[in-house]
């Protein structure tokens, strides 16, 4: 069984990651719990949703996070895929999953996820990570720890730093006396 | 100098326990090193032709003496006794070792330095004006602007894995130092009507193999939403920017591609969710920023000394130098003065360990412990009381560091071309000391007048020759190393990109050239005070292109030999 690192510690996962063959077509299984590509989704809806078992669906680095947000109701677990850990185009789509579209649920990061990706990856809303093979999962969950605060607004920190010293005001923009 | 708070020095020092881990990982064989470069180019480290290059961040191009004496210390323990300053306000050291970049970032991170986001596919260094803070003409501090943007895109969650670099550069006066138009965002302090301070934004802009300048996207956004908004402009780039081809990956290329009009839409689109938001800067956490600032605390002006108003009147070379290199300062009884890096016979931007001490004491002794890096490769010594220039120009000249050639036909602006970089079609930096050597005349050089002259070795262009109202670019013609001349580019706010003059030349030929293209100038010009980009914006290229190559008809080889005996 896969192991993942979910909140910060490793745990045994039980998701199977669906993917198309190269003829197009998918085999879903009947049963077990499933990540389904968002074309498949958007395809087979109804049969997907007849299914017992729990729903998630994947999306890639140009997928348009926006096609997902009416049906969150059907899914467990929402995850980007990156096809290689330089393309961050998958960063941008969690934060408009949490804060334009309101997911609250998993936000899983999967394909080329690496360590020393971890900590940014955390602040724009992912909350657990199938590494690639390759990575030591355990040493891993020190790089959520790499940094110890961050200037930016983000998921993690919806507030930016400067919002967050005590001494500040908040909401003070309308002085524009410098 | 802006002073670093506890968190701002929290995050540098954790940042070096990052890439010490990350750099013993690598050498363990733990980390691949496909896996390891982007990594090390996001703390400022290639591999290069000859060694690794480490490329340290001077923000805003402001540095303190400390910090130039820690630099100087670097290069004598970890290299070889020299750094290279560049065009983006950064210096570079030519000569590390891997294993010794973490203990390099850790004494960086004692001066409050770093090499954080210098390289690599994300946001870079924001530069400036270098004359920032004491220019007559300004509307806001761009330092202030630049710190702000410093901390927000310092580790940026979303945008460390762009599908290119970006870099972003501001200007705070009227008149734009800092070549806001070639930048992936340029910011241009203005005010609207009712005075309010706010920034005209441009996106697209940039040199490299496809030049184009920045396209309007907003001719008034009002400070607080600055933020705000380079993150619309950011996020529809990381989202839909090319990421196939990485030449066709800067922004440049997708706002061309979609039309800056389309382009600016799809911002404005992402920009409607994010205004208001909580990234909305406050005028308290900019008087925050402002008030780490330290300031020069300057005296009252004292009368000119005696000394320096007769040396003025009768010191051909000192008056020469003050004419050249010594700038009006917004507080009377100061002046800002430049240090020429561009001595004849020195890679331009060149300093050795020893100068760079020197530099620091300079600094201490007259202007407030501080300097600045030009984008044109020179050091600036920002508040010199206006009496003490005539001893500074003494010690200054001692160290080699007096050429008064500021805007001049030999204050070129060269990249490390052929000599050090791996992908150089040509060599730039012999073709640099050619012509300072042919223009050693200080007569006929401020005869001459004012003149940018820029030199890439390739098309990516790191000498700005687009730019340069003379520009000499490097090309590989069937494995030998040509240079192809361009004339009519500027920087500023009259921004253009030269044109090229016609077929690529030798590098021997190359000062015959230049030196034709002089010729015709001083013979056309109305005045005096006519400068060459003047003239070639009034009589256009095609004088300059007959004079140099002759009648098109002309065989080449005649054409050579007339070249040859001009
Ligand atoms: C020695 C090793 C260097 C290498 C391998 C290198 C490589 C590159 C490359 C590949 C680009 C083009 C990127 C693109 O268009 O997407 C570039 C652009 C640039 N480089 Fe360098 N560079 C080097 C040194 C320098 C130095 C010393 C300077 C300053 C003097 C410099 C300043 C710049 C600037 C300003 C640009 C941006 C031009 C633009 O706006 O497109 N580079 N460099
Ligand atoms: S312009 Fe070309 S040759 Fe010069 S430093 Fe840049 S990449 Fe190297």
């Amino acid at each position: 069984m896969a192991t993942i690192i979910s909140r910060r510690r490793v745990v045994a996962d039980n998701w199977q990651l669906l993917k198309l063959s190269a003829d197009g077509s998918i085999d879903i299984p009947s049963d077990g719990d499933v990540i389904v590509p968002l074309s498949v989704w958007l395809a087979q809806r109804d049969a997907l949703v007849k299914r017992t078992a729990r729903l998630g669906v994947w999306l890639e680095g140009k997928d348009d996070p926006a096609l997902l947000a009416a049906d969150f109701k059907h899914f467990a677990l929402i995850a980007v895929h990156f096809e290689h850990f330089v393309d961050g185009r998958g960063y941008s789509i969690a934060r408009l999953l949490r804060e334009r579209c309101g997911w609250q649920g998993e936000l899983r990061a999967i394909g080329d996820v690496l360590r020393d990706q971890l900590f940014y990856l955390s602040g724009c809303g992912f909350d657990t990570f199938a590494l690639r093979a390759d990575q030591d999962v355990q040493a891993a969950i020190t790089a959520f720890a790499d940094f110890s605060e961050a200037y930016q607004a983000s998921v993690e920190r919806p507030q930016p730093l400067f919002r967050r010293r005590s001494s500040i005001p908040k909401n003070d923009t309308t002085d524009a006396s410098i | 100098m802006y002073l670093y708070d506890e968190i701002d020095q929290r995050l540098v020092d954790e940042r070096v326990a990052q890439f010490r881990d990350q750099t013993r990982r690598f050498l363990t064989g733990e980390l691949s090193e496909d896996d390891f470069r982007p990594l090390r180019l996001q703390n400022g480290l290639y591999i290069q032709r000859l060694a690794p290059m480490l490329r340290i961040a001077i923000p805003y191009g402001l540095l303190a003496s400390r910090q130039l004496r820690a630099l100087a210390d670097i290069a004598r323990k970890w290299d070889r006794g020299y750094g290279h300053f560049s065009t983006r306000q950064n210096i570079q050291f030519n000569w590390p070792k891997l294993e010794d970049v973490p203990d390099i970032l850790a004494k960086l991170a004692t001066v409050q330095m770093h090499a954080i986001q210098t390289s690599g596919n994300c946001i870079r260094n924001t530069t400036t004006d270098h004359f920032a803070g004491t220019s007559p003409d300004e509307i806001v501090d761009p330092l202030v602007w630049c710190e702000i943007i410093r901390q927000w895109s310092t580790f940026h969650p979303e945008y460390a894995y762009l599908p290119r670099k970006f870099k972003i550069a501001v200007s705070g006066s009227e008149s734009d130092r800092a070549a806001t138009q070639v930048h992936d965002i340029g910011l241009q302090a203005t005010r609207d009507a009712t005075g309010q301070v706010g920034f005209r934004v441009f996106a697209g802009g940039g040199l490299g193999r496809t030049p184009l300048l920045g396209a309007v996207m907003r001719e008034f956004l009002p400070w607080q939403h600055l933020l705000t908004y380079l993150e619309a402009i950011l996020r529809v780039y990381n989202r839909f920017g090319r990421r196939d081809n990485k030449y066709r990956a800067r922004i440049k290329i997708l706002v061309k591609e979609l039309t800056p009009d389309v382009f600016r839409a799809q911002v404005e689109n992402e920009w409607s969710h994010l205004k208001g938001g909580a990234a909305t800067l406050t005028s308290d956490e900019v008087q925050r920023i402002e008030k780490r600032f330290t300031r020069p605390a300057y005296r009252k002006s004292d009368a000119l000394s005696p000394d320096y108003v007769l040396a003025l009147a009768t010191d051909k070379a000192f008056s020469n130098w003050v004419r050249r290199n010594v700038q009006a300062h917004k507080v009377a009884g100061y002046a800002a003065v430049t240090l020429s890096l561009k001595k004849t016979g020195a890679p331009p931007g060149d300093a050795t360990a020893d100068q760079m001490d020197a530099i620091a004491e300079l600094a201490d002794n007259f202007s407030f412990g501080e300097l600045r890096v030009s984008h044109e490769q020179n050091l600036i010594l920002a508040d010199v009381r206006q009496t003490d220039l005539f001893e500074l120009w003494q010690r200054a000249r001692a160290l080699g560091l007096a050429t008064p050639n500021i805007g001049l036909i030999t204050n070129i602006i060269a990249c490390p071309g052929g000599d050090f970089c791996s992908l150089a079609n040509a060599k730039s930096i012999p073709v640099a000391e050619a012509l300072q050597a042919r223009f050693d005349d200080l007569d006929y050089l401020h005869d001459i007048g004012e003149l940018d002259l820029n030199i890439s070795g390739c098309m990516n262009s790191c000498g700005h020759h687009h730019i340069g109202h003379i520009g000499i670019l490097g090309v590989d013609k069937q494995g030998a190393e040509y240079y192809q001349i361009s004339i009519g580019g500027a920087q500023g706010n009259q921004a253009a990109l030269g044109k090229v003059l016609g077929p690529s030349v030798s590098q021997a030929e190359v000062p015959d050239v230049i030196e034709r293209l002089i010729e015709l100038y001083l013979a056309r010009r109305d005045s005096e005070e006519e400068r060459f980009i003047d003239v070639v914006r009034r009589i256009g290229i095609n004088p300059f292109k007959e004079y140099v190559y002759g009648n098109h008809h002309q065989p080449a080889a005649s054409r050579r030999r007339q070249l040859a005996t001009a």
